[in-house]
């Protein structure tokens, strides 16, 4: 039992995707604009990923070495359509929210990231707890950015008043620039108290931030260089 | 005439696609080390985000629409996107070799680009003819250059030595980008 409980831990501290591993950027800049749109995307993105992760952890020994990338896209996509599908039937408030970034999510770097470093190699249970660890972690993440958002740019959280109404919000944090500075003030927090994030791992390797796909891409420059 | 111009400042500049939609963040914040890979990645992006468009809305337009099978444009749309990197690359390699080298190892980047995929839903979304999601992706394609080649530009005058230590990496050019978005606010007043 133990190593499913540290693959929840491991996705949701030790490894969590937005804070330390630095995957998919995009949703997390584009819909942190309030707290709610936050849980919204991280639930949506949760549910893709686990489901992704069932399933390419089930089909590991079936799938050719050479197409598993085709086939992993395949596998997300439809997995995504039928999520999009879903929360346009029942959660049209979220749907609009969020508009472009529900079917985004099969670009998102944290699923094939996952697949690939982690679902093809395991059993579907380990990976299935993989999933769960890895969504929460980027849900938390997602809300936290969120509430902070949302409470500097419009004064409140989850819709509910926080500051006091005397307080003039400051704007900007609810449009572009603010998502920027958000994210900004977040990594610096963590280079502050000394937590290594992979964004400093890689710009050591001198493989500049990017995501699991780019530094697939990176590694086999790297190669093409020998 | 006048429309496909007012698509362009559109998706170039006010809706700048990094700067304002977020979309391609991770080459934007990755690749933008120097200046001449930035400008080679604009080039790649631009030449394959407007042909991935058009391919899109073609497909779209004859085949996914008439069949009632809206639905499944995800998934199609990636799928030819992933398709058609393989097919440009393959094709700059048999006839430019001199291009190919200076764009070769960024294709593959772009196949997980999420711009080249959210331009072609957008386009859908917009319910754009085929001129104009060939105009709406090519000024995407174009902010998008213009904000990667910029922030190369304000990266090469970094001196990571004076700053502090927790700001080095990743925050800064975070704090870059937000001013260049700051600024690119300023284009939504631009009236026609």
């Amino acid at each position: 039992m133990n190593k499913y409980i540290e693959r929840l831990y491991n996705g949701i501290i030790k490894e969590n995707p937005t804070l330390i591993l630095m995957l998919g950027m995009c949703p997390t800049l584009a819909v942190s604009t309030q707290a709610i749109n936050g849980i919204g995307m991280g639930l949506s993105t949760t549910a893709v990923l686990v489901l992704s992760n069932l399933v390419i952890s089930l089909l590991r020994k079936i799938i050719p070495d050479q197409v598993r990338l085709p086939a992993y896209i395949v596998i997300v996509a439809s997995l995504v359509t039928v999520t999009e599908l879903l929360i346009e039937a029942y959660l049209p408030d979220i749907y609009s929210a969020l508009g472009i970034f529900i079917p985004l999510i099969v670009v998102n770097c944290i699923i094939l990231g996952r697949a690939e470093a982690y679902a093809n190699k395991h059993t579907p249970g380990l990976a299935v707890m993989d999933g769960i660890g890895m969504g929460v972690g980027f849900t938390i993440a997602l809300t936290l950015a969120g509430c902070i958002r949302e409470i500097l740019g419009s004064g409140t959280c989850f819709g509910a008043q926080v500051l006091p109404e005397s307080v003039e919000p400051i704007g900007i944090f609810v449009q572009p620039p603010g998502a920027f500075l958000v994210i900004a003030l977040f990594i610096i927090i963590m280079n502050a108290i000394g937590i290594k994030t992979r964004q400093r791992e890689l710009v050591e390797n001198d493989c500049d931030g990017c995501c699991a796909t780019c530094a697939m891409t990176c590694d086999h420059r790297k190669e093409e260089d020998k | 005439m006048k429309s496909l111009i007012l698509i362009i400042v559109t998706t170039a500049l006010i809706n700048n696609v990094v700067l304002n939609q977020f979309l391609g963040i991770c080459s934007f914040l990755g690749v933008s080390k120097q200046m001449k890979a930035s400008a080679s990645l604009g080039v790649a992006v631009i030449f394959v985000m407007t042909i991935a468009a058009a391919v899109a809305n073609l497909l779209y337009t004859y085949v996914l629409a008439p069949f009632g099978m809206d639905y499944m444009k995800t998934i199609i749309f990636i799928l030819v996107i992933a398709a058609l990197v393989q097919i440009v690359e393959m094709f700059l390699k048999k006839t430019s070799p001199a291009i190919y080298t200076a764009l070769g190892i960024y294709l593959p980047l772009i196949t997980t680009n999420c711009a080249v995929l959210g331009v072609a839903l957008t386009n859908v979304q917009n319910g754009y003819s085929f001129i104009e999601s060939v105009f709406a992706a090519f000024g995407t394609a174009v902010g998008y250059t213009i904000a990667i080649v910029l922030l190369a530009g304000i990266r090469s005058r970094f001196d990571e030595e004076s700053m502090p230590a927790p700001l080095r990496g990743a925050p800064v050019v975070m704090i870059a980008a937000a001013l260049m978005s700051i600024a690119f606010m300023g284009f939504s007043d631009l009236a026609f």
